[in-house]
């Protein structure tokens, strides 16, 4: 058979098998639902992936490294070392808390005015608090910049806060492998799912194998619509996916938007990235096509004219 | 084209349909294979199209032992030979056109071609028209011509039918048996199975009668007065049946 042929073949028998979804569109869209209820539960888990991600991404800019000179070096020193640090690229902001300011603040703060009194000298370091550019707002980039300034002459000790943000870090990547295992696991699950609704439908349509067969049709030409059915439904199963996830972003956008209010954030729940939803819907239908494939090729290779 | 040699199969029921069943058709020839229900001649049909395999005994069609054939070589063998089915076999939801048309589209014909061709063969059976048509809507008649359109729209060198007239008045069993004829005569090997011995009383055709799973009369290639009586032969008492085989 020429190429062309052949395509003009297979958009045939696509076309036909999408007819005959659509002479069963009940049991055609049960099936596509069962597939698309399937996905939504990994689909959320990497839509919840997604938005931790986006609000993170914001926390991460907010990061600041609290930078304590040493003592002895005095308040000009300190105006240096903030100049030089201001010079770097992955640096946004210096801000300088002398130590008369700090001692001020913690009098004001602290209820030890008193005893604060009774020192001789302020115990207090002259502090820079340095913001990273965005740029190096990674834990990776955040943590080099620390090292960076601890190495410059009179700094004393550098302190960033990460500890929370590794335990964030670290529930997202469990989340991430728990995405990854019910998303393999409910993959099986569809590949079975199709694989079944195809064994029915072969089963429907043994009558009309056990003819082509007589006629001489291999195996391959006799399995080719089946595939085709498995596609669409894995496509059907796939937006239906997609759909279900939408209407999660739209029940849940309300609440969420209120919660980050209360912490003061613009975050805004969205809807899963492009890439994602594309791979979604490509994904299903390599699923639908898998679980027909092994479906048909099995019980059309069972069935002999008599 | 068809040969036979001591040809016996069992089915797993137990049951012995045939018992060294030998016989030959030649290349272009017109045979009929008759005798009562249950004689062996559907058995012998299913061997010929490779639906079943011999238990023993040899199965050649066209030079090919059909008992070596390997299972992923059937489809191309079977597109060697045009069936006509009894009972049709024709696909229930599809127009008449899509049931012609089956052979060529499996065999990978263009669709122009496709289209010629399947008018041709319906025009052969007196059913050009009635392409848009279902199955359920045709008489009986109507539906075993499709199914004789079907086995020749592919223009297979061997032509074999189970009982192609078995649910025809007379007049149109006539005209079908006329059609096989025509199709011989242009060189197609035909091999028909049949219990109507009337029928064929018309045609100077070689005639296998079967008994009992045995072959119990066998005229000559050319007709004459070697042909047993069909009747004697259909009612194939089994001494004479034994020692005819």
């Amino acid at each position: 058979m020429s190429p062309a042929a052949y395509f003009s073949r297979q958009a045939q028998t696509l076309v036909g098998s999408l007819g005959r979804l659509a002479a069963h569109p009940v049991a055609s869209l049960m099936t596509m639902g069962v597939i698309a209820i399937a996905l939504t539960l990994p689909l959320c888990l990497e839509l919840l992936l997604q938005n931790a991600k986006a609000v993170t991404a914001n926390w991460n800019e907010a990061f600041e490294l609290s930078v304590y000179l040493d003592r002895p070096a005095g308040t000009s020193r300190a105006e240096a070392i903030a100049r030089e640090l201001q010079a770097r690229g992955d640096v946004a902001a210096v801000r300088l808390i002398t130590a008369a300011q700090a001692l001020a603040e913690f009098r004001d703060s602290s209820g030890f005015g008193q005893a604060l009194d009774a020192l001789t000298e302020n115990p207090l370091p002259n502090t820079l608090i340095v913001t990273p550019s965005p740029a190096a707002s990674s834990p990776e980039g955040t943590a080099a910049l620390k090292t960076a300034i601890g190495a410059i002459p009179d700094v004393a000790a550098v302190q960033l806060d990460t500890e929370w943000v590794q335990r964030l870090d670290a529930i997202l990547a469990l989340l991430r492998g728990v995405v990854r295992l019910t998303g393999g696991l409910l993959a099986a699950g569809v590949i079975l799912i199709i694989g079944n609704t195809i064994r029915l439908d072969v089963q429907n349509r043994r009558a009309e194998i056990e003819v082509m067969k007589l006629v001489g049709a291999t195996d391959g030409f006799a399995r080719r619509p089946f595939l085709w059915s498995g596609i669409w439904y894995g496509i059907g199963g796939g937006l239906g996916s997609l759909a279900l996830v939408g209407i999660t972003v739209l029940v849940l956008a309300g609440p969420a938007d209120r919660l980050a209010r209360l912490y003061g954030s613009v975050f805004h729940l969205s809807f899963l990235d492009a890439r994602t939803s594309l791979l979604t819907v490509l994904g299903s239908a390599l699923l639908g096509w898998t679980g027909s494939w092994f479906a048909a090729t099995q019980h059309i290779r069972a069935i002999n004219p008599t | 084209m068809i040969r036979f040699e001591g040809v016996h199969k069992r089915y797993p029921a137990g049951r012995e349909a045939l018992c060294g069943v030998s016989f030959e058709v030649e290349r272009a020839e017109l045979a009929f294979l008759t005798g009562p229900s249950g004689a062996g001649k559907s058995t012998i049909l299913k061997l010929i199209a490779l639906i079943e395999r011999p238990s023993r005994g040899l199965v050649l069609v066209g030079n090919q032992n059909t008992g070596k054939l390997p299972m992923r070589a059937i489809p191309q063998f079977r597109r060697q030979i045009g069936v006509v089915f009894q009972d049709h076999k024709l696909l229930q939801d599809r127009p008449i056109a899509d049931n012609v048309a089956l052979p060529l589209i499996i065999a990978g014909v263009p669709r122009r071609e496709i289209d010629k061709r399947m008018r041709a063969a319906l025009d052969q059976v007196g059913l050009l028209g009635r392409e848009k048509s279902r199955p359920a809507e045709l008489s009986t008649g109507e539906q075993q011509r499709v199914g004789i359109a079907r086995a020749i729209v592919a223009k297979p060198p061997l032509l074999i039918a189970d009982e192609p007239t078995g649910n025809l008045d007379p007049q149109l069993a006539l005209e079908i048996m006329r059609l096989f004829e025509r199709l011989n005569d242009v060189g197609v090997t035909v091999l028909i199975a049949t219990h109507d011995v009337h029928l064929i009383e018309h045609f100077k055709a070689r005639r296998i009668a079967l008994s009992g799973g045995r072959v119990v009369a066998m005229s000559r290639s050319t007709p004459s007065a070697a042909a047993p009586t069909d009747s004697a032969a259909a009612a194939g008492s089994t001494p004479v049946a034994q020692g005819l085989a």
